[in-house]
């Protein structure tokens, strides 16, 4: 656990960038600090490991006052990844992994096996590894970052921005894979971001600081979303808040059966499966929905080119965001349910999403009140 | 004339005297570069990892452009000669102006190379708990290779070409072949004197041309590029792909075909 004590920091012009900060960052969780720029959380975040010294106030790792071990030997313990990765350009892939190990004194053998290890866990081709940072892309780049954090496994990381500086496609899949792995290791990771939706995606817990540095909200996603504490964090997790707790909101919605044709049949099958819908919905090979056509403006079979692919596929299992967001993308107004594996359970009409939620919200209340 | 120089180059009769002449002013040259180094890398290593003196860099090389090096040259001669005794009394003042001469460039180049290395890296190599000489020695050092060699190569390049003024104060070099050769009007000797130094001086950047291909890391240089139009292509297929790139490859290879 990292504990912030009344953690204030003043430069000598006067200006305070965290003032009298305290919070806690549970062993095991991915504590999230996010706010403004000039919020001070990049600032709270460098004061762990004393890449910044606080003026005041004390910052304790698992009951250790950080302020009180060699600097260097403290960073030793505490993964740091960083915006723009920061790999040393000189070095190859493997070699940049092995930093730590290699400070660290361990066998050049063991560390090297490590780095190959840890580059496949992080989702690298081995065949990276006598590659040189410039001939990475900056996705990439970010895994070896990950990777050269993870490299003596520290129970503790602190991660600032890592993934802002990649566009919002590989953002997504390093976000995704950064979860799997974290779900395996279970370290105790303070992260930094100015994006709201990255904090909720990735939190347990969510601290929102103000400018100045001051703790405006600690509190898990779900929470923050559903209860902000003041104008300010209401602000920042901005209108659309409602629409987004749901994907906190798991909750069963009953499915309709949905009348299907696979992929390559015939118009007339199509309209008979139809029966007079305006749209019905084709299925590939495997039995996983693949997008909706219009039987009455079909002049071919039904064929992968012509399909309208709008609508967004929700898992039944999932959150009621995902089903919503489902029926609410459909051009048949029914959004599509499907299994683990992809398979099609049914379709489920907007508002019963809704009256889902409704009761969601019901159940939660009545509970909360007994 | 042309034919009257290389027949005074190839002229057995000089052979001995051109071999010596340029062992002397290699020697010269190679002795002050090495001791300007020996002051301006560390010099410069420190002014680029703690920022302290910058300004006094910035400034002094500048300034050292402007020193005229054949007058420095006399005035050293004028005040160390009657205190040395021997050829020391030319050798010192001589040695001197060299050293002079070569700092600026190798201060400025290995200063900049340290300024220039990556914020992130040097972050990052701190965060990950390098000691500061660590963070100098292991990261900013090799990162700041190329122009610690680039302001190398300038000095090596001005003390060669300068190394010629030796002969003004009474020692060798080849230096040597220009004054004796003024004294007699014997201008094919002079000419040749010129040309052997200009070509000691492409020799000598050649070698340190090589010593740089050697010891500057290939994620550096750039010189893996060439290897890895896959992992470009790889690269932008993962970043969501840039036009302008894949045609930029199209042409390349179109480049490369013709």
């Amino acid at each position: 656990m990292i504990e912030f004590d009344s953690v204030t920091k003043e430069y000598p012009d006067g200006t305070v960038a965290v003032g009298d900060l305290s919070l806690r960052a549970p062993t095991g969780e991915i504590t999230v600090l996010v706010g403004p720029s000039g919020c001070g959380k990049t600032t709270s975040l460098r004061m762990i490991n004393r890449m910044i010294e606080p003026t005041s106030g004390t910052i304790t790792i698992d009951g250790e006052d950080s302020g009180s071990v060699d600097p260097a030997r403290l960073r030793r313990g505490i993964g740091y990844v960083i915006q723009h990765a920061g790999l040393f350009p000189h070095r190859t892939i493997v070699q940049n992994i092995m930093t730590v190990p290699t400070l660290l004194g361990w066998d050049g053998g063991k560390a090297k096996a490590r780095a190959m290890e840890l580059m496949e866990r992080v989702g690298l081709d081995p065949a990276f590894a006598d590659r040189y940072p410039n001939q990475l892309s900056g996705g990439q780049q970010q895994r070896v970052g990950v990777a050269r954090a993870l490299a003596a496994d520290p129970p503790v990381m602190l991660m600032d921005e890592p993934f802002s500086a990649v566009d919002p496609v590989v953002r997504e899949g390093l976000q995704d894979e950064f979860l799997r792995l974290q779900s395996e290791m279970g370290k105790t990771i303070v992260f930094v971001t100015h994006d709201i939706d990255e904090a909720v995606k990735l939190g347990d817990r969510i601290a929102v600081l103000d400018v100045g540095g001051r703790l405006a909200q600690i509190a898990s996603p779900a929470v923050l979303l559903a209860e902000p504490a003041s104008d300010m964090v209401a602000d920042f997790v901005g209108r659309d808040r409602g629409y987004r707790a749901l994907a906190f909101t798991g909750g069963q919605v009953r499915a309709d059966d949905e009348p299907t044709v696979p992929l390559g049949a015939s118009v007339e099958d199509a309209r008979a499966a139809a029966g007079g819908a305006r749209w019905l919905l084709v299925l590939d090979e495997e039995g996983r929905p693949a997008g909706w056509v219009e039987p009455a403006k079909m002049a071919a079979p039904a064929s992968a080119d012509f399909l309208n692919r709008g609508g967004t596929v929700a898992r039944a299992d999932g959150s009621l965001r995902q089903a919503l967001d489902a029926a609410l993308s459909s051009p048949s107004g029914r959004g599509v349910l499907v299994s683990p594996d992809g398979a099609l359970i049914g379709t489920v009409p907007a508002g019963r999403v809704v009256e889902a939620i409704e009761a969601e919200r019901v159940h939660r209340t009545e509970g909360g009140a007994s | 004339m042309i034919s009257r120089i290389f027949g005074w180059l190839f002229d057995p009769a000089n052979t001995g005297a051109i071999v010596s002449r340029t062992l002397e002013h290699l020697q010269y040259s190679v002795v002050a570069l090495a001791l300007a180094a020996l002051i301006a890398i560390p010099a410069g290593m420190y002014v680029g990892h703690t920022g302290r003196g910058r300004f006094a860099v910035v400034n002094l090389a500048g300034a050292a452009r402007a020193i005229p090096t054949l007058g420095l040259l006399y005035l050293m001669v004028l005040l160390l000669g009657p205190r040395l005794t021997g050829d020391v009394a030319f050798l010192l003042p001589n040695l001197l102006v060299l050293v002079v001469l070569a700092i600026p460039p190798i201060l400025s180049g290995t200063y900049a190379g340290i300024d220039e290395v990556d914020p992130a890296a040097r972050d990052a190599a701190k965060g990950m708990g390098l000691t500061g000489r660590e963070v100098l020695l292991r990261v900013e050092f090799p990162c700041a290779l190329p122009l610690v060699f680039s302001g190398l190569r300038s000095a090596l390049l001005q003390v060669v070409a300068t190394a010629t003024i030796a002969a003004t104060a009474g020692l060798g070099g080849l230096g040597r072949f220009l004054i004796d050769g003024l004294a007699v009007r014997d201008f094919p000797q002079m000419a040749a004197g010129a040309i052997l130094v200009a070509v000691l001086a492409l020799l000598c950047d050649l070698v340190f041309g090589l010593a740089q291909r050697y010891a500057v890391s290939p994620g550096i240089s750039g010189r893996t590029r060439r290897r890895t139009r896959r992992a470009r292509r790889e690269r932008d297929a993962d970043s969501g792909a840039s036009a302008s790139r894949t045609e930029r490859d199209r042409l390349d290879a179109g480049a490369s075909a013709s």
